[in-house]
């Protein structure tokens, strides 16, 4: 059986799991829901009181927080193995068993558990889009899809490249890991803004760092057919979400680096 | 002081377990200071735009910011791990067997809980973002000293009265889950009340002036909002005894209905043969 | 044709020291301190295919890492380590499919998922020709009398049902070797026989090479004819367990029911252990004087009622090994 349909099969026994307890499923969704769009409701009372900020009105920042909260949630969904890397698996001594099987560490970790309980953030995320679409109002043609699908992909690797390297972390210390918060829920909470409203360094960071810009602000622009304000150029809009595959990339090589030193290391 | 020892034995292993996890602390620590400052960063773009729509000062509302990072471990927006765990793998039933006031040893394991994640974090923010930023020559954005001599002396009860009201929500929400064995939906229900009606996702005043009346006097915002609008000043004179009294009144109601709670539910385990 | 080979290995740990107490724990999130442990110091066998080989050894001695490296998730500090003519730790996944490994008390299956869907997951993860897998599976279910759990989430098991799940789950993809760490620990006692049998079976009639590692001599005893003892990382002796015991305790066992009431003996190379009114319990070095002498000298001077003839215990052997050695738990 090869990876794509193990890794099929491992959604389907996680998803069944969790059909057995739909009332306390749903729940956790509901719950997930209202702890993630109390976000929404900081950045509406913001633009309430103080007005337009950075040439943006509250329904087209409420564009950029929808994206990357979609980005966020799909990527949550695929990664919960490597969420809980450092304690369900290496301080249990539990990596063993993965390595035991002739199978990718990443492929077991990655089919781990599947929770839907993830889908509450993008459900309150989908219906910011749908309202920041009514507010703006935004064009949806072929182009402006393509680009936010895309943008959405892009996201998404950039977020599990994140989640990969926070799992590679678990090598060296099982103790340290909410440091990379930093990255995941750090980054929702600064590209919910449009990264023109930061000063100059910040937005360096993110846009060469760790490349949150290119995956959430210069794809927006090219949704919303607005220039730049920083002035880069209209055809680098689209393709910026590479960006987010080549973090994925770098971090899996991490990854297997992690793995040499956890068989040299024991547990 | 007898009679104290057990809950002093509690709370100071609790201490010991957490200083441990020296790495964590750090990460934690770096994590926070990140947290605020994309929050300050947030606040002054939108200072810029039109300062005097605010209802406080940009230093103030960076204080503000700065005093919730350092004191955010005393915050009861999760239950306690621990008596999770405890009721799942039925250790519940022990605690009755112990000659103690069960409430209160669960009490005081609760300080202990939050008081020694909130100590060293809440020391070395106030290092970096009290300190060094000022050093560095970025005073604009640091965490100020409390406004004047009575806002000082006020604080202190305020902090007092912040973690005693702490301690009381979250033994309420620990009731909750023991008694419901559903810890994942306490906190589904418990994270989004405490964080935005604290004060801890903006400042009250933030919020559309229509809701100010309400927002002032429900019980979380002696969590956040009052003691820290004390700090500064924002609350003077009388106004800030009334937050005091605020505080402290939530927290005989909310320690009030805590002992009721554990009462019927211990009692119920009795029934139920524990 | 060696299948297993290892030589010189040599596997050495950095350890972080914590000092106890408030103040320790306050020091040590300013500096820590580390010590080397040396879990293996030049370690060398072999096996062929088909053997069954038993490693014991104290507490911490080093069979777990052994077994660690075999399997290829611990690489060595250094030494040939060479299985089925893989080095396990540069090949995993090839290695790995050829393995089986069941971990004492640790279940590799799915807590919440029931044993037959866990087995259908491990056909798909090791590639099992599904025909294949269905014969060697319901094979295996009937050799383990796994009939009735099939349908049963793990957690429900007993250990002893868990076990034998577990071996089951070892073996569903046929693999040439088989790995045992600690499989009988916990166990009830018709567990525990079951499991021998199983082994017994498992390596006499398929061939199924094995290498388990225990603390229970009787698990020895049932099934080794070959034993490794491993004490401090050392390899202190490789041979048939009966030589062992030969090396440490040429000793035996002689218990008399007197028809009256005990004598006092006295007979070269004999020492009375244990004397009750009637009988005795006597020790003896079957070199000095043979066992029928002993017997005829007593019975002939003495009405004897009843006369059992033993070997020390082996966990007596053991330990009084260990202690030659130096060996005892680390």
């Amino acid at each position: 059986m090869n990876a794509l349909a193990l890794y099929g099969r491992y959604v389907v026994i996680s998803l069944r799991a969790q059909a057995q307890y739909p009332a306390a499923t749903l729940l956790l969704t509901v719950g997930h829901c209202a702890a993630t769009a109390i976000e929404i409701l900081g950045v509406f009372a913001l633009f309430d009181r103080f007005g337009p900020i950075g040439g943006w009105s509250f329904g087209e920042a409420a564009l950029f927080y929808a994206l990357v909260n979609i980005m966020f949630s799909i990527a949550d969904l695929l990664t919960r193995g490597f969420e809980v890397f450092g304690a369900d698996f290496v301080r249990t001594g539990a990596f063993d068993r993965v390595l035991l099987r002739p199978r990718a560490a990443a492929l077991q970790l990655a089919g781990h558990e599947v929770r839907l309980s993830r889908l509450g953030r993008l459900l309150q995320a989908l219906a910011v889009l749908i309202l920041a679409s009514r507010l703006v109002p935004i064009d949806w043609d072929a182009a402006a899809v393509a680009t936010a699908v895309w943008a959405v992909a892009g996201g998404v690797a950039l977020f599990v490249g994140i989640l990969v390297l926070q799992a590679t972390l678990a090598f060296w210390t099982v103790e340290s890991l909410e440091v990379v918060n930093v990255l995941t829920y750090g980054g929702v909470q600064a590209a919910q803004y449009p990264l023109n409203i930061y000063p100059a360094w910040f937005r360096r960071l993110l846009t060469f760092g760790l490349p949150l810009a290119c995956v959430a602000y210069y794809p927006v622009l090219a949704i919303l057919k607005r220039p730049d304000p920083l002035g880069a150029p209209d055809w680098l809009l689209p393709l910026a979400p590479l960006a987010g595959f080549a973090f994925l990339a770098l971090s899996f090589l991490a990854w297997r680096a992690g793995i040499a030193r956890y068989a040299s290391t024991g547990s | 002081m007898q009679s104290v020892r057990p809950y002093l034995a509690a709370f100071r292993t609790r201490f010991q377990l957490m200083l441990q996890y020296r790495a964590a602390a750090l990460a934690g620590f770096a994590t926070q200071c990140w947290w605020g400052a994309i929050r300050i960063m947030v606040f002054a773009a939108f200072y810029g735009v039109h300062a005097a729509a605010a209802p406080i000062s940009l230093a103030d509302a960076i204080t503000y910011i700065w005093l919730g990072q350092a004191l955010l471990a005393l915050l009861p927006w999760l239950a306690d791990p621990e008596i999770g765990q405890a009721v799942r793998t039925g250790g519940v039933g022990y605690d009755r067997l112990r000659p103690l006031d069960a409430y209160g040893f669960w009490y005081a394991r609760t300080l202990g809980w939050m008081l020694a994640r909130a100590v060293p974090r809440a020391v070395l923010m106030l290092l970096a973002a009290g300190i060094v930023l000022p050093l560095v020559g970025l005073g604009a954005w640091a965490w100020r000293p409390p406004s004047g001599m009575a806002a000082a002396l006020l604080f202190l009860p305020a902090f007092v009265l912040m973690t005693a009201l702490a301690a009381a929500v979250l033994m309420l929400a620990n009731i909750v889950v023991a008694a419901s064995l559903n810890e994942r939906g306490v906190n589904a229900v418990l994270t989004p009340l405490v964080i935005v009606f604290s004060g801890s996702l903006l400042p009250l005043d933030f919020f559309p002036d229509a809701l100010r009346p309400f927002l002032h006097v429900q019980p979380f915002a002696g969590l956040v909002d009052i003691p820290f609008r004390i700090y500064f000043a924002d609350l003077g004179g009388g106004a800030a005894l009334q937050g005091l009294a605020l505080q402290a009144g939530w927290t005989v109601v909310l320690v009030g209905l805590g002992r009721l709670a554990m009462e019927r539910m211990m009692r119920r385990l009795e029934m139920q043969g524990g | 044709m060696l299948q297993i080979l290892v030589e010189a290995l040599a596997k050495t740990y950095r350890v972080a020291e914590r000092a106890p107490g408030l103040a320790g724990a306050v020091r040590g999130l300013v500096r820590r301190r580390w010590r080397e442990v040396h879990a293996l110091v030049d370690v060398s066998f072999s096996l062929e295919a088909g053997e069954l080989l038993a490693f014991i050894g104290p507490n911490g001695a080093g069979k777990s890492t052994t077994v660690k490296i075999l399997s290829g998730i611990l690489r060595p500090t250094s030494g040939r380590v060479e299985v089925g003519g893989l080095v396990p730790y540069e090949d995993r996944v090839r290695h790995v499919a050829r393995i089986g490994v069941v971990f004492g008390q640790r279940s590799q299956l799915w807590w919440d998922l029931p044993v037959l869907d866990g087995f259908d997951l491990l056909a798909d993860i090791y590639r099992v020709d599904p025909a294949h897998y269905r014969r060697r599976r319901d094979e295996l279910v009937a050799m383990l009398r796994l009939e009735p759990l099939l349908g049963q989430p793990v957690r429900q098991l007993s250990l002893g049902q868990r076990m034998r799940a577990e071996f089951a789950a070892a073996l569903l993809h046929d693999p040439a070797i088989l790995f045992l760490d600690e499989p009988t620990i916990g166990l009830d006692a018709p567990s525990k026989l079951a499991v021998r049998a199983f082994v017994r079976r498992l390596n006499r009639e398929q061939g199924v090479t094995v290498l388990i590692t225990t603390h229970d001599m009787h698990d020895v005893e049932a099934l080794a004819e070959r034993v490794i003892v491993i004490g401090q990382g050392r390899l202190l002796a490789d041979g048939p367990f009966e030589s062992l015991r030969a090396s440490v305790l040429a000793e035996r066992r002689l218990y008399i029911d007197f028809a009256g009431p005990a004598p006092e003996l006295e007979i070269r190379g004999v020492t009375v252990r244990t004397r009750t009114e009637r009988s005795l319990e006597l020790a003896f070095d079957p070199a000095v004087i043979a066992t029928p002498k002993l017997i005829a000298a007593i019975a002939t001077q003495h009405a004897v009622e009843d006369i059992h003839v033993d070997e020390p215990a082996i966990e007596e052997v053991i330990t009084r090994f260990y202690d030659l050695h130096d060996a005892r738990e680390a």
